[in-house]
């Protein structure tokens, strides 16, 4: 891949950092892939989205990427950082000794632009197949006081509910790099949620329609590379197992 | 050229937007959701502590009700929320938290039995009941008598919004993301939908529809520390001060929360000093008691923040690279109940601050300083959350001024405000819907998008850079916002403010583009919105210098009073033209005689500083005196209330709410 255009800030005093990033904007017939340098400073306490803000407000206006609650609780800012899908926004310069960042836009999905990409229709995909919402058939009067839960099993269901949808689990599956239609481990762990939640009258015969062949669980190779990257350390090896333990005995 | 129809357009896909848009499909309208991002990753997802709702399970949330509930949020808006609509939404509220429950939303729930807590920096044990066991629980926040803010550990905004959002793709809402609101379809005083930029490929296409819903969420990237997401530009309010009718209602109430943490400004939650954290100064001591003997850490949020610059000013704040600060202690909560409900928290502070606030003592303390976060203020609109100045436009959530918080809003407060007020301003739009046709000229559909495309044409044409890029201009605009409009105010630096931002605006105006792609490109983006937030940022800060007055988070050096004699009235900011550079402004009067609640002293914050107004103490008597004689006759709450100020809902949201022990009482 072609390396063009080396760009420099003096802002600040720290060490001198150097991020190469992956710049092409597809719907434009003049851009072609290549790879942008630029070195800037350190600052104290830097993360990827000051460093990314920083380069765009100084050195390269028009360089896309995604930021929005820049907390690590949105799930917006997935990329490759020298080869490993984090969030952005949580990951500090300071862990990289080497002052050496390479950025790439996280694969599996479609490319707006630089680091940019659309996770969104992906994500809306795997909600339509899990159908990713309470079934019910209770009518609750909402005037009356709520139907108890039992406090550990709401705790249990709130685990599960943490995933943020950022495509991490994605972005690192071989499966999911393989074949396009697989439901991923965030689908997965989005199955595990309503099995876990007691409003949820779905059986596992019902799940075993949605995600019950290799497309679904059992498409799964356990490599687990979703668990190692999960930015919210969600129990996606055990939950994955324990589904296709459940599934496997449907039918 | 793309021109979409629907029946109910939404603008905003966080809880607000998505809350209106189920309502509407649920009522058989076909409803389009607009969204910048993907919905779940809309700013509502970062509510951490929680929403309040007077279900009153917990054993210390006993004897809450919606009175109680209608008390606090108008002391907490120093009296200048619109007390009509505290009474809807506290009505409300109950039944949208018990509804979020049945679409998914894991609500922490009550134990029975013993349960050690921390009040007042001591531990205490309390007793859940048998009977609340499995119920909805509920967490401490600011300036409220009761334990009410129900919650999902520290991620309650993330859960909701997954629930909300969910529970739209069941009804097959139509969510169109990267979606950027420029321009309302105006003819006449009437909204038919939005002339909108596709981010990826940059084309502009209109939206028309029968009703549209602005939610796009707060403005507080006006401000450069902020606790807002990148997002929340404020350009959704200016697309509807743009149409030169519709106005905003106190821009200048803009709430500074507490604790965000140094230097990123990511907040902690609320719900920190809610289950017993501290605020410490640079001895280490605990310095709020001797502000607020009552309240303590727990007064309202414009209430603390105020009392930590002052305590910062006395010199008792922590020098740091990066200015002074205090310190939040939640160390003494204990490792236990800071992992499973205060999990972000401790997340966030390791990453960014590399600290754990679960080590005991000054290890673990946490360096926070007040910073922008909510605006009160927003699109006026009437309690059924449609324009008061432009028919079949409606707006909700953080966007709007409906106007439930006045001054300051309360923690808790806010995304209960959401989903409360997506289920009334969604109905009211969808009668709307189903009473008008789209009766639009196409012509006039197409003149919209092309006059959209000339403008963007004209900002790329711009020739070269000179002197100032867009990024200068808006990072000069949030310096001054954090410098001159910040939490505490003065006339000849709000004037010096107001002077500089018109100048940028100015400036703005020809700023020009160095990448001239009209698809994805990041700096066109600014181009445009910029001009905006400025409209935005000009319409705070003058509103700001024009009220003499210092009330809730709007704090005046040189007017330090709360003045009800010259100053019940909210802020009404129009642009009608579109060169001018500063808005102009005009009051709508706030009825005294009318409150069910007159105005009083709040119970926290600085005694005596009361500029009275006659009709306050009038009003007092009269609702003391009809209070008195409907008791005597025997008449419950509800009937007290409806005698002291009638106020109506839509659906069934008027019923009674049933609590423990007390059915319907």
């Amino acid at each position: 891949m072609p390396k063009t255009k080396i760009m420099t800030t003096d802002r600040g005093e720290g060490r001198e950092l150097t991020l190469e990033i992956l710049k092409y904007n597809p719907r434009d017939p003049e851009s072609k892939p290549h790879l942008a340098t630029y070195t800037i400073r350190e600052t104290p306490g830097m993360t990827l989205f000051v460093a990314l803000n920083m380069i765009r407000e100084d050195l390269d206006p028009d360089l896309a990427f995604d930021f929005v609650c820049r907390a690590g609780i949105c799930g917006s800012c997935g990329m490759m950082v020298n080869g490993k899908p984090l969030l952005a926004c949580r990951t500090r310069t300071a862990d990289y000794p080497e002052g050496k960042i390479r950025l790439m836009p996280m694969p599996a999905f479609e490319l707006i632009k630089d680091l940019s990409v659309i996770t969104g229709q992906w994500m809306d995909r795997m909600s339509q197949r899990v159908e990713s919402w309470i079934h019910s058939s209770v009518e609750h009067d909402i005037s009356r006081i709520e139907r108890p839960v039992d406090p550990d099993a709401a705790d249990a269901t709130f685990e599960l509910d943490r995933c943020i949808e950022c495509g991490i689990c994605v972005a690192s599956c071989a499966t999911a790099l393989m074949r396009p239609d697989f439901v991923g481990a965030v689908g997965l762990n989005r199955i595990a949620r309503f099995e876990s939640d007691p409003h949820d009258e779905r059986t596992d015969a019902d799940y075993y329609e949605l995600v019950g062949d290799d497309t679904g669980i059992f498409g799964c190779m356990s490599l687990l590379s979703c668990e190692d990257h999960c930015p919210k350390n969600l129990p996606l090896q055990e939950k994955i197992a324990y589904m296709r333990r459940k599934l496997a005995k449907v039918k | 050229m793309k021109i979409r129809y629907c029946d109910a357009l939404v603008i905003g896909g966080g809880l607000a937007g998505l809350r209106v848009a189920v309502q509407t499909q649920e009522k058989g309208l076909n409803t389009v959701v607009l969204s910048l991002v993907p919905v779940k990753r809309s700013h509502s997802a970062a509510a951490q502590g929680g929403m309040q709702s007077s279900l009153a399970n917990t054993v210390m949330g006993e004897g809450d009700n919606e009175d109680v509930h209608f008390a606090d949020t108008v002391k907490g808006s120093d009296w200048g929320c619109d007390q009509v609509v505290a009474r809807m939404f506290v009505t409300t509220a109950p039944k949208a938290t018990r509804q979020l429950a049945e679409w998914g939303v894991p609500w922490t729930r009550v134990r029975k039995g013993p349960r050690e807590v921390v009040i007042n920096a001591q531990r205490t044990t309390i007793v859940e009941k048998e009977e609340a066991h499995g119920l909805i629980n509920a967490r401490d926040f600011g300036g409220t008598k009761k334990w009410r803010t129900c919650y999902t550990a520290d991620a309650t905004g993330h859960t909701m919004l997954y629930g909300v959002a969910n529970r739209a793709i069941r009804d097959q809402a139509e969510i169109h993301e990267r979606k950027e609101l420029m321009r309302l379809i105006v003819e006449g005083s009437r909204c038919y939908g939005a002339v909108v930029r596709d981010q990826i490929t940059g084309e502009i296409e209109a939206y028309v529809a029968k009703a549209t819903c602005i939610a796009t969420g707060g403005w507080g990237r006006i401000y450069r520390t902020t606790t807002n997401a990148v997002i929340c530009e404020g350009t959704g309010q200016a697309a509807v001060l743009e149409t030169g009718l519709a106005t905003l209602g106190n821009p200048e109430a803009v709430q500074f929360h507490p604790t965000p943490i140094v230097p990123s400004g990511i907040l902690l939650t609320e719900g920190c000093r809610g289950d017993g954290g501290v605020l410490r100064d640079v001895d280490g001591h605990r310095f709020m008691p001797d502000y607020e003997p009552e309240k303590k850490d727990l007064a309202s949020r414009d209430v603390v923040s105020r009392r930590m610059m002052e305590h910062i000013r006395k010199g008792k704040g922590v020098p740091s690279p990066f200015g002074e600060h205090l310190w939040l202690d939640i160390s003494i909560l204990g490792r236990e109940h800071i992992e499973k409900n205060l999990r972000d928290v401790r997340e966030i502070a390791m990453t960014f601050n590399g600290i754990d606030p679960a080590d005991p003592g000054p290890k673990g303390w946490l360096p926070v300083r007040p910073a922008q976060h909510y605006s009160m203020g927003g699109i006026r609109t009437k309690p059924t959350g449609e324009s008061t100045a432009i028919d079949g436009l409606f707006a909700c959530g953080e966007a709007a001024c409906w106007d439930l918080h006045g001054f300051n809003r309360l923690g808790g407060n806010s995304v209960a405000e959401t989903v409360v007020a997506g289920m009334i301003v969604g109905s009211y739009m969808a009668d709307y819907c189903h009473r008008h046709e789209i009766d639009i000229d196409t012509r006039l559909v197409r003149e919209s998008i092309r006059r959209e495309e000339a403008y963007l044409q004209e900002i790329l044409d711009r020739p070269g850079h000179k002197g100032m890029s867009i990024f200068d201009i808006k990072r000069r605009m949030q310096v001054i916002m954090d410098e001159k409009v910040g939490i505490f105010r003065h006339g000849e630096t709000l004037q010096e403010a107001v002077d500089e931002l018109q100048q940028l605006l100015k400036l703005s105006r020809e700023a020009a583009v160095a990448y001239k792609c009209p698809r994805a490109n990041p700096e066109l983006e600014q181009a445009y919105r910029v001009p905006k937030m400025l409209k935005i940022a000009l319409s705070v800060a003058y509103g700001a210098l024009l009220r003499t007055e210092s009330r809730g988070a709007h704090y005046r050096e040189d007017y330090t009073q709360r003045d009800d004699l010259h100053w019940m009235k909210r802020t009404i900011v129009r642009w009608s033209d579109p060169e001018a550079t500063l808005p102009e402004v005009g009051y709508e009067p706030l009825d005294i005689m009318k409150m069910e609640m007159p105005p009083a002293f709040r119970g926290y914050g600085r005694k005596g500083q009361i500029i009275e107004n006659p009709l306050s103490a009038q009003r007092a008597e009269e609702v003391e005196a009809i209070r008195r004689r409907l008791e005597a006759e025997g008449k419950d709450r509800f009937a007290i209330q409806e005698a002291l100020m009638p106020f109506e809902l839509p659906e069934n949201y008027k019923a009674k709410n049933e609590r423990l022990g007390v059915g319907y009482a």
